[in-house]
Protein backbone atom coordinates (compact mmCIF):
# COMPACT_ATOMS: atom_id res chain seq x y z
CA UNK A 1 0.00 0.00 0.00
CA UNK A 2 1.31 3.44 -1.07
CA UNK A 3 1.80 5.72 2.45
CA UNK A 4 3.03 8.56 0.61
CA UNK A 5 2.79 9.57 -2.58
CA UNK A 6 4.65 13.01 -4.18
CA UNK A 7 3.72 14.05 -7.61
CA UNK A 8 5.15 17.05 -9.48
CA UNK A 9 6.56 18.16 -6.03
CA UNK A 10 8.52 21.80 -6.23
CA UNK A 11 9.56 23.77 -3.47
CA UNK A 12 10.50 27.38 -2.94
CA UNK A 13 11.45 30.34 -0.90
CA UNK A 14 10.41 33.82 -1.83
CA UNK A 15 10.10 33.01 -5.87
CA UNK A 16 13.55 30.81 -5.70
CA UNK A 17 13.30 27.09 -6.40
CA UNK A 18 14.60 25.02 -4.17
CA UNK A 19 13.14 21.57 -4.85
CA UNK A 20 11.62 20.26 -8.55
CA UNK A 21 10.15 17.51 -10.20
CA UNK A 22 9.83 15.01 -7.00
CA UNK A 23 7.63 11.85 -8.61
CA UNK A 24 7.73 8.91 -6.30
CA UNK A 25 5.58 6.20 -3.95
CA UNK A 26 7.03 5.64 -0.45
CA UNK A 27 5.28 2.41 0.68
CA UNK A 28 3.89 1.37 4.05
CA UNK A 29 6.34 -0.37 6.36
CA UNK A 30 9.14 0.51 4.17
CA UNK A 31 12.58 2.26 5.29
CA UNK A 32 12.82 5.10 2.38
CA UNK A 33 16.30 6.60 2.20
CA UNK A 34 16.82 9.98 1.09
CA UNK A 35 20.80 10.93 0.30
CA UNK A 36 22.02 13.94 -1.07
CA UNK A 37 25.04 16.56 -0.06
CA UNK A 38 23.71 19.85 1.52
CA UNK A 39 21.08 22.58 -0.01
CA UNK A 40 19.42 19.56 -1.94
CA UNK A 41 16.06 19.79 -0.77
CA UNK A 42 15.87 17.31 1.30
CA UNK A 43 15.00 18.81 4.60
CA UNK A 44 12.53 21.17 2.66
CA UNK A 45 10.62 18.31 1.46
CA UNK A 46 10.31 16.77 4.82
CA UNK A 47 9.03 20.29 5.79
CA UNK A 48 6.09 20.11 3.13
CA UNK A 49 4.88 16.72 4.25
CA UNK A 50 3.58 17.79 7.52
CA UNK A 51 2.90 21.33 6.43
CA UNK A 52 5.52 23.52 8.18
CA UNK A 53 5.33 25.51 5.11
CA UNK A 54 2.75 26.87 7.48
CA UNK A 55 5.20 28.31 9.65
CA UNK A 56 7.17 30.29 6.90
CA UNK A 57 5.22 32.76 4.66
CA UNK A 58 8.25 32.55 2.20
CA UNK A 59 8.19 29.44 1.76
CA UNK A 60 5.24 27.61 -0.99
CA UNK A 61 4.83 23.93 -2.07
CA UNK A 62 3.31 22.95 -5.54
CA UNK A 63 2.13 19.39 -6.93
CA UNK A 64 0.98 16.85 -4.97
CA UNK A 65 1.59 15.05 -1.72
CA UNK A 66 -0.62 12.24 -0.95
CA UNK A 67 -0.95 10.47 3.12
CA UNK A 68 -2.60 7.84 3.22
CA UNK A 69 -4.14 8.99 -0.29
CA UNK A 70 -5.26 12.48 1.07
CA UNK A 71 -3.84 15.55 -0.24
CA UNK A 72 -2.47 16.85 2.29
CA UNK A 73 -2.50 20.37 1.23
CA UNK A 74 -6.19 19.92 1.80
CA UNK A 75 -6.13 18.80 4.66
CA UNK A 76 -7.94 21.68 7.71
CA UNK A 77 -6.74 19.65 10.37
CA UNK A 78 -3.13 19.93 10.03
CA UNK A 79 -2.40 19.66 13.96
CA UNK A 80 -4.38 15.78 13.18
CA UNK A 81 -1.97 15.14 10.62
CA UNK A 82 1.25 16.08 12.24
CA UNK A 83 -0.28 13.83 15.24
CA UNK A 84 0.56 10.89 12.90
CA UNK A 85 3.86 11.88 11.39
CA UNK A 86 7.00 11.99 14.03
CA UNK A 87 9.69 14.10 13.52
CA UNK A 88 13.31 13.83 14.51
CA UNK A 89 15.93 16.71 13.92
CA UNK A 90 19.51 16.85 13.63
CA UNK A 91 20.36 18.71 16.54
CA UNK A 92 18.36 16.93 19.45
CA UNK A 93 15.84 19.44 20.75
CA UNK A 94 15.39 18.16 24.51
CA UNK A 95 12.57 20.19 25.46
CA UNK A 96 13.30 22.13 28.55
CA UNK A 97 10.71 19.83 30.73
CA UNK A 98 11.35 16.74 32.54
CA UNK A 99 12.38 13.24 30.87
CA UNK A 100 8.56 12.16 31.61
CA UNK A 101 6.85 15.33 30.57
CA UNK A 102 9.00 15.49 27.43
CA UNK A 103 7.26 11.87 26.36
CA UNK A 104 4.33 12.84 28.00
CA UNK A 105 3.90 16.19 26.25
CA UNK A 106 2.71 14.73 22.81
CA UNK A 107 -0.24 12.35 24.64
CA UNK A 108 -1.48 14.76 27.17
CA UNK A 109 -1.92 17.87 23.78
CA UNK A 110 -3.70 14.67 22.11
CA UNK A 111 -5.83 14.98 25.14
CA UNK A 112 -4.62 11.84 27.35
CA UNK A 113 -4.80 13.10 31.08
CA UNK A 114 -5.05 9.31 32.54
CA UNK A 115 -1.79 9.11 34.89
CA UNK A 116 -1.36 5.29 34.32
CA UNK A 117 -2.16 5.24 30.55
CA UNK A 118 0.83 7.95 30.61
CA UNK A 119 3.25 5.92 32.51
CA UNK A 120 2.64 3.01 30.30
CA UNK A 121 3.12 5.50 27.44
CA UNK A 122 6.46 7.19 28.70
CA UNK A 123 8.12 3.92 29.65
CA UNK A 124 6.71 1.96 26.21
CA UNK A 125 8.63 5.05 23.98
CA UNK A 126 11.49 5.27 26.45
CA UNK A 127 12.23 1.50 25.91
CA UNK A 128 11.63 1.52 22.20
CA UNK A 129 13.80 4.23 21.76
CA UNK A 130 16.56 2.42 23.80
CA UNK A 131 16.55 4.95 26.79
CA UNK A 132 14.71 3.37 29.83
CA UNK A 133 17.95 1.97 31.67
CA UNK A 134 19.54 5.11 31.43
CA UNK A 135 17.25 7.43 32.77
CA UNK A 136 14.16 5.12 35.02
CA UNK A 137 15.38 6.32 37.81
CA UNK A 138 15.28 9.90 37.38
CA UNK A 139 12.22 10.42 35.12
CA UNK A 140 11.74 13.87 36.66
CA UNK A 141 15.47 15.69 35.88
CA UNK A 142 15.56 17.74 33.16
CA UNK A 143 15.20 16.63 29.52
CA UNK A 144 17.60 19.44 28.12
CA UNK A 145 20.43 18.60 30.52
CA UNK A 146 20.75 15.17 29.15
CA UNK A 147 23.97 14.13 26.83
CA UNK A 148 23.66 14.91 23.24
CA UNK A 149 23.21 10.70 22.16
CA UNK A 150 20.94 10.65 25.37
CA UNK A 151 18.97 13.88 23.74
CA UNK A 152 18.51 12.28 21.03
CA UNK A 153 17.41 9.16 21.68
CA UNK A 154 14.96 11.39 24.22
CA UNK A 155 13.66 12.81 20.62
CA UNK A 156 13.16 9.87 18.94
CA UNK A 157 10.98 8.51 22.05
CA UNK A 158 8.75 11.97 22.31
CA UNK A 159 8.11 11.24 18.28
CA UNK A 160 7.08 7.62 19.36
CA UNK A 161 4.64 8.53 21.73
CA UNK A 162 2.53 10.34 18.81
CA UNK A 163 1.83 6.57 17.98
CA UNK A 164 2.31 7.81 14.48
CA UNK A 165 2.01 6.23 11.50
CA UNK A 166 5.17 7.29 10.11
CA UNK A 167 8.53 8.65 11.32
CA UNK A 168 10.45 11.17 9.64
CA UNK A 169 14.61 11.29 10.35
CA UNK A 170 16.35 14.01 9.40
CA UNK A 171 20.00 13.39 9.87
CA UNK A 172 19.66 12.20 12.98
CA UNK A 173 22.96 11.39 13.74
CA UNK A 174 24.94 14.07 13.20
CA UNK A 175 24.94 15.16 16.68
CA UNK A 176 25.44 11.42 17.56
CA UNK A 177 28.01 9.51 18.56
CA UNK A 178 28.88 6.55 16.84
CA UNK A 179 27.35 3.80 19.42
CA UNK A 180 24.33 5.27 20.19
CA UNK A 181 24.10 6.05 16.11
CA UNK A 182 24.01 1.90 15.86
CA UNK A 183 21.58 1.75 18.87
CA UNK A 184 19.23 4.18 17.14
CA UNK A 185 19.76 1.75 13.73
CA UNK A 186 18.85 -0.72 15.38
CA UNK A 187 15.64 0.72 17.10
CA UNK A 188 14.74 1.75 13.39
CA UNK A 189 14.82 -1.90 12.28
CA UNK A 190 12.56 -2.96 14.75
CA UNK A 191 10.35 -0.10 14.02
CA UNK A 192 9.85 -1.16 10.38
CA UNK A 193 7.29 -3.34 11.16
CA UNK A 194 5.02 -0.75 12.66
CA UNK A 195 5.73 2.37 10.79
CA UNK A 196 6.73 3.66 8.10
CA UNK A 197 10.22 5.70 8.03
CA UNK A 198 11.95 8.52 5.86
CA UNK A 199 15.18 8.41 6.43
CA UNK A 200 17.50 12.02 4.92
CA UNK A 201 20.78 11.11 5.96
CA UNK A 202 24.32 12.62 4.47
CA UNK A 203 25.73 8.68 5.15
CA UNK A 204 25.03 6.87 2.06
CA UNK A 205 26.20 3.54 4.12
CA UNK A 206 23.56 4.61 6.65
CA UNK A 207 21.24 4.49 3.92
CA UNK A 208 22.70 1.58 2.48
CA UNK A 209 22.37 -0.58 5.89
CA UNK A 210 19.07 0.52 6.50
CA UNK A 211 16.88 1.72 3.67
CA UNK A 212 15.13 -0.89 1.86
CA UNK A 213 14.44 2.25 -1.71
CA UNK A 214 16.59 5.38 -1.75
CA UNK A 215 16.02 8.00 -3.18
CA UNK A 216 18.91 10.45 -4.29
CA UNK A 217 18.56 14.12 -4.52
CA UNK A 218 21.13 16.54 -6.11
CA UNK A 219 20.90 20.79 -6.41
CA UNK A 220 17.43 20.62 -5.55
CA UNK A 221 16.28 17.51 -8.13
CA UNK A 222 15.61 14.43 -7.40
CA UNK A 223 17.95 12.72 -9.71
CA UNK A 224 17.10 8.65 -8.97
CA UNK A 225 15.03 6.79 -6.67
CA UNK A 226 15.27 2.96 -6.33
CA UNK A 227 16.25 -0.29 -4.42
CA UNK A 228 19.10 0.59 -1.84
CA UNK A 229 21.27 -2.31 -2.63
CA UNK A 230 21.00 -1.33 -6.48
CA UNK A 231 22.63 2.19 -6.12
CA UNK A 232 25.87 0.83 -4.91
CA UNK A 233 25.96 -2.15 -7.13
CA UNK A 234 25.99 -0.16 -9.70
CA UNK A 235 22.81 -0.23 -11.47
CA UNK A 236 22.04 2.95 -11.63
CA UNK A 237 20.66 5.27 -14.28
CA UNK A 238 22.39 8.04 -13.69
CA UNK A 239 26.34 8.95 -13.43
CA UNK A 240 25.88 11.34 -10.66
CA UNK A 241 24.39 9.24 -8.39
CA UNK A 242 27.27 6.31 -8.78
CA UNK A 243 29.75 9.33 -7.96
CA UNK A 244 28.48 10.40 -5.45
CA UNK A 245 27.62 7.02 -3.57
CA UNK A 246 31.17 6.13 -4.00
CA UNK A 247 32.53 9.52 -2.44
CA UNK A 248 33.82 11.00 -5.93
CA UNK A 249 31.52 14.56 -4.88
CA UNK A 250 29.54 15.74 -2.22
CA UNK B 1 62.51 34.60 19.88
CA UNK B 2 59.88 36.33 21.74
CA UNK B 3 61.69 39.50 22.25
CA UNK B 4 58.98 42.04 21.96
CA UNK B 5 59.50 44.38 18.56
CA UNK B 6 58.23 48.47 18.53
CA UNK B 7 54.58 47.50 17.40
CA UNK B 8 53.97 45.03 20.16
CA UNK B 9 55.43 47.63 22.63
CA UNK B 10 53.39 49.99 21.31
CA UNK B 11 49.94 48.01 21.18
CA UNK B 12 50.91 47.42 24.37
CA UNK B 13 51.02 50.59 25.83
CA UNK B 14 47.61 51.36 23.97
CA UNK B 15 46.26 48.38 25.09
CA UNK B 16 47.01 49.71 28.79
CA UNK B 17 45.73 53.20 28.06
CA UNK B 18 42.27 52.26 26.87
CA UNK B 19 42.00 49.63 29.95
CA UNK B 20 42.79 52.39 32.44
CA UNK B 21 40.88 54.80 30.85
CA UNK B 22 37.70 52.94 30.01
CA UNK B 23 37.94 51.62 33.55
CA UNK B 24 38.15 54.96 35.24
CA UNK B 25 35.17 56.36 33.17
CA UNK B 26 32.96 53.46 34.44
CA UNK B 27 34.12 54.18 38.16
CA UNK B 28 32.64 57.76 37.58
CA UNK B 29 29.58 56.21 37.54
CA UNK B 30 30.05 54.75 40.81
CA UNK B 31 29.98 58.68 41.96
CA UNK B 32 26.85 60.06 41.92
CA UNK B 33 24.98 57.00 43.15
CA UNK B 34 27.12 56.93 46.38
CA UNK B 35 26.93 60.63 46.45
CA UNK B 36 23.05 60.62 46.21
CA UNK B 37 22.61 57.72 48.80
CA UNK B 38 25.32 59.14 51.39
CA UNK B 39 23.52 62.33 51.42
CA UNK B 40 20.28 60.97 51.77
CA UNK B 41 21.16 58.98 54.50
CA UNK B 42 22.98 61.25 56.21
CA UNK B 43 20.38 63.72 56.37
CA UNK B 44 17.46 61.77 55.78
CA UNK B 45 18.11 58.90 58.26
CA UNK B 46 17.73 60.50 61.50
CA UNK B 47 14.03 61.76 60.46
CA UNK B 48 13.49 57.82 60.25
CA UNK B 49 10.93 55.92 62.68
CA UNK B 50 8.14 54.00 63.22
CA UNK B 51 5.71 56.80 63.64
CA UNK B 52 7.55 58.62 60.65
CA UNK B 53 6.23 55.86 58.45
CA UNK B 54 2.77 54.96 60.23
CA UNK B 55 1.40 58.17 61.06
CA UNK B 56 -0.10 61.03 59.03
CA UNK B 57 1.70 64.41 58.64
CA UNK B 58 0.79 66.99 61.02
CA UNK B 59 1.06 70.48 61.74
CA UNK B 60 0.94 71.84 58.21
CA UNK B 61 2.82 68.68 57.32
CA UNK B 62 5.70 70.44 58.81
CA UNK B 63 5.84 67.21 61.79
CA UNK B 64 4.69 63.73 61.89
CA UNK B 65 4.95 61.02 59.05
CA UNK B 66 4.09 60.31 55.78
CA UNK B 67 1.65 57.04 56.01
CA UNK B 68 -0.82 58.22 53.79
CA UNK B 69 1.77 59.17 50.82
CA UNK B 70 3.64 55.72 51.39
CA UNK B 71 -0.10 54.04 51.24
CA UNK B 72 -1.14 56.23 48.23
CA UNK B 73 2.28 55.14 46.39
CA UNK B 74 1.71 51.42 47.07
CA UNK B 75 -1.64 51.64 45.64
CA UNK B 76 -1.18 53.76 42.78
CA UNK B 77 1.49 50.85 41.78
CA UNK B 78 -1.01 47.90 42.58
CA UNK B 79 -3.57 49.24 40.37
CA UNK B 80 -1.58 50.41 37.73
CA UNK B 81 -0.28 46.66 37.24
CA UNK B 82 -3.38 45.34 37.29
CA UNK B 83 -4.08 47.43 34.28
CA UNK B 84 -0.24 47.33 32.56
CA UNK B 85 0.52 44.40 33.23
CA UNK B 86 -2.08 41.97 31.51
CA UNK B 87 -2.44 44.19 28.39
CA UNK B 88 1.31 44.25 28.16
CA UNK B 89 2.13 40.47 28.44
CA UNK B 90 -0.97 39.94 26.08
CA UNK B 91 0.36 42.29 23.31
CA UNK B 92 3.83 41.00 23.97
CA UNK B 93 2.62 37.33 23.59
CA UNK B 94 0.84 38.41 19.97
CA UNK B 95 3.94 40.57 18.52
CA UNK B 96 6.71 37.54 19.78
CA UNK B 97 4.43 34.47 18.70
CA UNK B 98 1.56 35.16 16.27
CA UNK B 99 2.03 38.09 14.78
CA UNK B 100 3.16 38.01 10.83
CA UNK B 101 6.10 40.28 9.54
CA UNK B 102 4.24 42.95 7.61
CA UNK B 103 3.86 46.85 8.11
CA UNK B 104 1.27 46.35 10.58
CA UNK B 105 3.25 45.01 13.03
CA UNK B 106 6.19 47.24 12.16
CA UNK B 107 3.88 49.99 12.84
CA UNK B 108 2.58 48.68 15.59
CA UNK B 109 6.48 47.93 16.80
CA UNK B 110 7.26 51.91 15.88
CA UNK B 111 4.42 52.99 18.58
CA UNK B 112 5.71 51.02 21.33
CA UNK B 113 8.72 52.77 21.10
CA UNK B 114 7.34 56.17 20.22
CA UNK B 115 5.29 55.62 23.98
CA UNK B 116 8.27 54.69 25.34
CA UNK B 117 9.74 58.13 24.36
CA UNK B 118 6.81 60.60 25.31
CA UNK B 119 8.16 62.92 27.85
CA UNK B 120 5.96 62.58 31.37
CA UNK B 121 4.14 65.41 31.60
CA UNK B 122 2.55 64.59 28.17
CA UNK B 123 1.46 61.78 29.45
CA UNK B 124 -0.25 63.77 32.36
CA UNK B 125 -1.96 66.06 29.91
CA UNK B 126 -3.14 62.93 27.84
CA UNK B 127 -4.49 61.14 31.60
CA UNK B 128 -6.42 64.16 32.44
CA UNK B 129 -8.20 64.33 29.19
CA UNK B 130 -8.77 60.62 28.73
CA UNK B 131 -9.67 59.41 32.20
CA UNK B 132 -10.39 62.56 34.11
CA UNK B 133 -12.43 64.18 31.89
CA UNK B 134 -13.95 61.72 28.68
CA UNK B 135 -14.27 59.05 30.92
CA UNK B 136 -15.59 60.67 34.30
CA UNK B 137 -13.15 59.22 36.92
CA UNK B 138 -12.47 62.66 37.81
CA UNK B 139 -8.97 63.15 40.13
CA UNK B 140 -8.76 59.57 40.98
CA UNK B 141 -6.82 56.58 42.16
CA UNK B 142 -8.01 55.12 38.53
CA UNK B 143 -7.43 57.82 36.36
CA UNK B 144 -3.87 58.40 38.29
CA UNK B 145 -3.54 54.59 37.75
CA UNK B 146 -4.25 53.75 34.30
CA UNK B 147 -2.28 56.91 33.58
CA UNK B 148 1.07 55.34 34.41
CA UNK B 149 0.16 52.01 33.31
CA UNK B 150 -0.28 53.46 29.60
CA UNK B 151 2.94 54.97 30.81
CA UNK B 152 4.87 51.93 31.92
CA UNK B 153 3.00 50.09 28.79
CA UNK B 154 6.31 49.81 26.88
CA UNK B 155 8.44 48.68 29.27
CA UNK B 156 6.29 45.56 29.94
CA UNK B 157 5.80 44.75 26.35
CA UNK B 158 9.59 45.05 25.65
CA UNK B 159 10.72 43.01 28.78
CA UNK B 160 8.29 39.89 28.01
CA UNK B 161 8.59 40.15 24.21
CA UNK B 162 12.69 39.63 24.97
CA UNK B 163 12.40 37.32 27.29
CA UNK B 164 9.65 35.70 24.95
CA UNK B 165 12.19 35.50 21.90
CA UNK B 166 14.81 34.51 24.49
CA UNK B 167 13.47 30.84 24.37
CA UNK B 168 15.21 28.69 21.44
CA UNK B 169 12.93 28.35 18.52
CA UNK B 170 13.74 24.57 18.21
CA UNK B 171 11.34 24.34 21.12
CA UNK B 172 9.01 25.80 19.45
CA UNK B 173 9.11 23.73 16.04
CA UNK B 174 9.72 20.63 18.18
CA UNK B 175 6.41 21.43 19.35
CA UNK B 176 4.47 21.94 16.06
CA UNK B 177 6.26 19.16 14.79
CA UNK B 178 3.97 17.01 17.45
CA UNK B 179 0.62 18.61 16.39
CA UNK B 180 0.34 21.08 18.95
CA UNK B 181 -1.02 23.89 17.90
CA UNK B 182 0.46 27.76 18.46
CA UNK B 183 -1.21 28.30 21.76
CA UNK B 184 -0.24 24.46 23.14
CA UNK B 185 3.27 25.62 22.32
CA UNK B 186 3.18 29.04 24.19
CA UNK B 187 1.05 27.80 27.05
CA UNK B 188 2.94 24.40 27.67
CA UNK B 189 7.07 24.99 26.68
CA UNK B 190 7.38 28.74 26.17
CA UNK B 191 5.34 30.43 28.99
CA UNK B 192 6.81 28.66 31.48
CA UNK B 193 10.73 29.53 30.29
CA UNK B 194 9.80 32.93 29.81
CA UNK B 195 8.04 33.37 33.75
CA UNK B 196 10.75 34.68 35.15
CA UNK B 197 12.00 37.58 32.62
CA UNK B 198 8.38 38.78 32.52
CA UNK B 199 8.59 38.43 36.51
CA UNK B 200 11.76 40.58 36.00
CA UNK B 201 10.25 43.18 33.47
CA UNK B 202 7.40 43.72 36.05
CA UNK B 203 9.42 44.34 38.82
CA UNK B 204 11.32 46.80 37.35
CA UNK B 205 8.01 48.83 35.88
CA UNK B 206 7.24 48.66 39.67
CA UNK B 207 10.29 51.15 40.61
CA UNK B 208 9.20 53.21 37.44
CA UNK B 209 5.97 53.64 38.31
CA UNK B 210 6.09 54.64 42.20
CA UNK B 211 8.58 57.50 41.59
CA UNK B 212 6.84 58.88 38.60
CA UNK B 213 5.85 62.80 40.04
CA UNK B 214 4.19 64.42 36.83
CA UNK B 215 1.63 61.90 35.30
CA UNK B 216 0.29 61.72 38.92
CA UNK B 217 0.22 65.27 39.49
CA UNK B 218 -3.34 66.27 37.85
CA UNK B 219 -4.76 63.29 37.32
CA UNK B 220 -5.33 61.95 41.10
CA UNK B 221 -2.38 62.65 43.88
CA UNK B 222 -3.30 65.40 46.27
CA UNK B 223 -1.17 68.34 48.27
CA UNK B 224 -2.76 66.87 51.60
CA UNK B 225 -5.50 64.24 52.78
CA UNK B 226 -7.00 64.24 55.96
CA UNK B 227 -8.18 61.09 55.62
CA UNK B 228 -7.15 57.72 53.79
CA UNK B 229 -8.62 57.10 50.35
CA UNK B 230 -11.48 54.68 50.72
CA UNK B 231 -11.68 53.33 47.02
CA UNK B 232 -10.26 54.02 43.43
CA UNK B 233 -11.99 56.30 42.83
CA UNK B 234 -10.95 58.96 45.53
CA UNK B 235 -7.74 61.10 45.86
CA UNK B 236 -4.85 60.20 47.45
CA UNK B 237 -1.25 61.39 48.31
CA UNK B 238 1.90 59.81 46.61
CA UNK B 239 5.52 59.82 48.01
CA UNK B 240 6.78 61.46 44.74
CA UNK B 241 4.26 64.02 45.17
CA UNK B 242 4.92 64.58 48.95
CA UNK B 243 8.59 65.09 48.46
CA UNK B 244 7.62 67.33 46.08
CA UNK B 245 5.25 69.67 47.89
CA UNK B 246 7.39 69.36 51.45
CA UNK B 247 10.81 70.59 49.38
CA UNK B 248 9.20 73.47 47.57
CA UNK B 249 5.66 74.46 48.71
CA UNK B 250 5.66 74.23 52.69
CA UNK B 251 7.58 77.17 54.46
CA UNK B 252 9.14 76.64 57.67
CA UNK B 253 9.71 73.03 56.19
CA UNK B 254 12.71 71.67 59.03
CA UNK B 255 15.42 70.93 56.71
CA UNK B 256 15.54 67.13 57.47
CA UNK B 257 12.18 65.92 56.51
CA UNK B 258 12.35 66.19 52.58
CA UNK B 259 15.34 64.17 53.24
CA UNK B 260 13.63 61.32 54.89
CA UNK B 261 10.92 61.25 52.41
CA UNK B 262 13.54 61.33 49.90
CA UNK B 263 15.05 58.21 51.43
CA UNK B 264 11.71 56.25 52.27
CA UNK B 265 11.15 56.81 48.27
CA UNK B 266 14.67 55.89 46.88
CA UNK B 267 14.62 53.33 49.31
CA UNK B 268 11.86 51.17 48.28
CA UNK B 269 12.81 51.61 44.27
CA UNK B 270 16.05 49.93 45.41
CA UNK B 271 14.26 47.39 46.95
CA UNK B 272 12.47 46.76 44.12
CA UNK B 273 15.45 46.91 41.87
CA UNK B 274 17.22 44.14 43.77
CA UNK B 275 14.04 42.10 44.09
CA UNK B 276 14.48 42.06 39.96
CA UNK B 277 18.66 41.48 40.22
CA UNK B 278 18.30 38.56 42.38
CA UNK B 279 15.30 36.83 40.55
CA UNK B 280 17.38 37.12 37.63
CA UNK B 281 20.31 35.89 39.31
CA UNK B 282 18.24 33.21 41.03
CA UNK B 283 17.03 32.22 37.30
CA UNK B 284 20.52 32.00 35.49
CA UNK B 285 21.24 29.56 38.03
CA UNK B 286 18.28 27.56 36.92
CA UNK B 287 18.28 27.93 33.44
CA UNK B 288 17.19 24.77 31.74
CA UNK B 289 19.20 24.30 28.71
Amino acid sequence: MVKLGVKDLSISYAGERVLEGVNFDIQEHEIFGIIGPANAGKTSFLKAINRMDMFNTEMTVDGEIRFNNVDVSKIRNVYGLRRRIGVVFPLPVGLPLSIYDNVALAPRLGGQKDKAELDIIVERCLTRAALWDEVKDRLDSLGSMLSGGQQQRLTIARALSQDPEMLMLDEFSIAVDPVTTMRIEDVLKELRSEVTIILVTNLVQQARRLADRTAFFLGGRCVEVGVTEDLFTGEVQDQRTRDYVEGRFG
Amino acid sequence: MFEATQLNRKNKTRQRMFSIGLGSMTGLLILPVALIMGMLIYKGAPVISFEFLFTSPTNGMTAGGIFPALLGTVLLVIVALLASVPLGVAAAIYLSEYAPDNWFTRAINLAIINLAGVPSIVHALFGVGAFVIFFKFGTSILAASLTLAIMTLPVVIVATRESLQAVPMAFREACWNMGATRWQTIRSVVLPNAITGILTGVILEVSRTAGETAPIMFTGAAFFLPLLPQGVFDQTMALSLHLFVVSTQVPGMPEQLPFGVALVLISMVLIMNSLSIALRMYLRGKKKW
